[in-house]
């Protein structure tokens, strides 16, 4: 489903990324791993088209399409979703409004029908309902006054109404406690794990792997995949730290 | 006093961001046409100002009277004209209110602007007003807000709230609050903010399937947005708001 080929990529003129490479196959959850700086959230802004970060080098293939080549709103609309470490706060846009817009914004790039308000309401409850999230706080401003928690509750609630085929989502777990962790952990299960769909989970801890067992674990250092394996090497690092495991 | 014999000049401070220019177009006459309104004690006057014309000014002065416990609304579209400018001033009575929210839009070479002044000339009365302005190209939007709060005037309650977003390098926004306090016991809020669109809310909303010209149009709704939150009908919110946003047009 994504193939990540010899990527390069830097910002400011700062190389980030060195020959990354990286194959996510549909079904497949894999996890990313890696200390401070190693590129894991421009690699999540790489795949999401994010301006200022250059690739300078490599191929990304997404559904067979040079994903390179898609603007981010067209990204989105081809079925990739990029969780956010940091939900953006949006005063003066509710929820509602801007994820029905975003939904048959998408819907008519796909060349689908749009949802009427009813039928996306629905939609909307039966997805906040899956996350635990207040229906009143999707009446709510974008993310304004949201905690934390609820930021990145939200972010999978927006990910269960929009329903993509991939999902690259960047520290979703950090900032969670211990039963919003299992909220959203169920929540990735319940939404991404069929045969259909894939995860790329940017992760520093083995913790959120309790809930969404990866079926592979790469560990990403200065700009590259330097080792990969089973849901085990998640483990092995949490013992060892990434010092021993990346050296 | 001000000058009636001569056509204004940006010397005199409520005209200083104006395009003094365009006024030449029109005979003295019709600069110095002031229209009065008088509000009966508790009664309620609401007027909407829409100016979407392609001449060289539109000008609307208007002279409020406000009774004791009565309230003026104003709500304004300011999107007409090489100059278009509301001029407005409300004299308030014991208790009274005077609401405002308008919004300025245009690109090109084009200025639009309100100028208020706010008389607070009695006791515990309020005032509240809210201005948006959205320029791109080279146009300018100008609020000139003042507030003159009489010696025995306790209890006011005055608000200005300005905040511009500028679509373009080489647009401009100019708020000058002035404020004259005489008495003591008053709340006079101001605050005038300047800015940009947010480029991290557009790459969020990008990341959710937004085209960078709908991200644009919903961030830009959402602002104009709060000028109008006073209106307590709906339906005319959407009117006026629908007339702003067809104003940016191919902008958005």
């Amino acid at each position: 489903m994504l193939k990540i080929e010899n990527l390069h990529a830097e910002i400011d003129g700062k190389k980030i990324l060195n020959g990354l490479s990286l194959e996510v196959n549909a079904g497949e959850i894999h996890a990313i791993m890696g200390p401070n700086g190693a590129g894991k959230s421009t690699l999540a802004y790489v795949l999401g088209g994010r301006p200022g970060y250059e690739v300078t080098e490599g191929s990304v293939t997404f559904d067979g399409q040079d994903l390179l080549d898609l603007a981010p709103h067209e990204r989105a609309s081809a079925g990739m979703f990029l969780g956010f470490q940091y939900p953006v706060e949006i005063p003066g846009v509710s929820n509602v409004q801007f994820l029905r817009e975003a939904l048959n914004s998408q819907r008519k790039y796909r060349g689908e029908e749009p949802l009427s308000g009813g039928e996306f309401l629905k939609l909307a409850k039966e997805k906040a309902g899956l996350l635990k999230l207040d229906m009143e706080m999707l009446k709510r401003n974008v993310n304004v006054g949201f905690s934390g928690g609820e930021k990145k509750r939200a972010e999978m609630v927006q990910m269960g109404i929009l329903d993509p085929q991939f999902a690259v989502l960047d520290e979703t777990d950090s900032g969670l406690d211990i039963d919003a962790l299992r909220t959203v952990g169920e929540g990735i299960n319940s939404i991404m794990r069929t045969p259909e769909k894939s995860v790329l989970l940017i992760t520093h801890y083995q913790r959120l792997l309790d809930y969404v067992k990866p079926d592979k674990v790469h560990v990403l250092a200065k700009g590259r995949i330097v080792t990969s394996g089973g849901p085990e090497l998640a483990l092995q690092l949490e013992n060892e730290g990434y010092e021993t495991v990346a050296a | 006093m001000a000058d009636t014999a001569n056509y204004p000049t940006r010397k005199a401070e409520e005209w200083r961001y104006s395009d003094v220019d365009a006024l030449q177009t029109l005979d003295l006459a019709a600069i110095n046409d002031w229209r009065s309104v008088t509000v009966a004690a508790g009664e309620t006057y609401r007027e909407f100002f829409h100016l979407d014309k392609t001449d060289d000014v539109e000008l609307h002065r208007l002279r409020v009277q406000v009774g004791d416990g009565a309230r003026c609304e104003l709500f304004a579209v300011n999107a007409g004209s090489q100059l278009g400018r509301v001029e407005v001033e409300v004299t308030l009575g014991k208790g009274a209110h005077f609401e405002f929210g308008g919004v300025t839009l245009g690109g090109e070479q084009t200025t639009r602007e309100f100028v208020t002044r706010t008389i607070h000339a009695e006791p515990e009365a309020t005032s509240n007003q809210t201005i948006r302005a959205v320029h791109w190209g080279r146009g300018v939007g100008n609020f000139l807000g003042r507030i003159d709060v009489a010696r025995h005037a306790q209890k006011t309650d005055a608000a200005q709230d300005f905040k511009g977003l500028l679509l373009e390098r080489g647009a401009a926004a100019n708020a000058v609050p002035q404020l004259e306090i005489f008495a003591d016991d008053v709340k006079c809020a101001h605050g005038a903010t300047v800015g940009q669109l947010d480029e991290q809310a557009r790459f969020y909303m990008a990341a959710r399937g937004l085209s960078p010209e709908e991200s644009r149009k919903l961030l830009v709704r959402a602002f104009l947005a709060d000028a109008f939150a006073a209106l307590d009908d709906e339906d005319k919110q959407g009117e006026l708001l629908d007339q702003a946003l067809s104003a940016v047009g191919e902008k958005l």
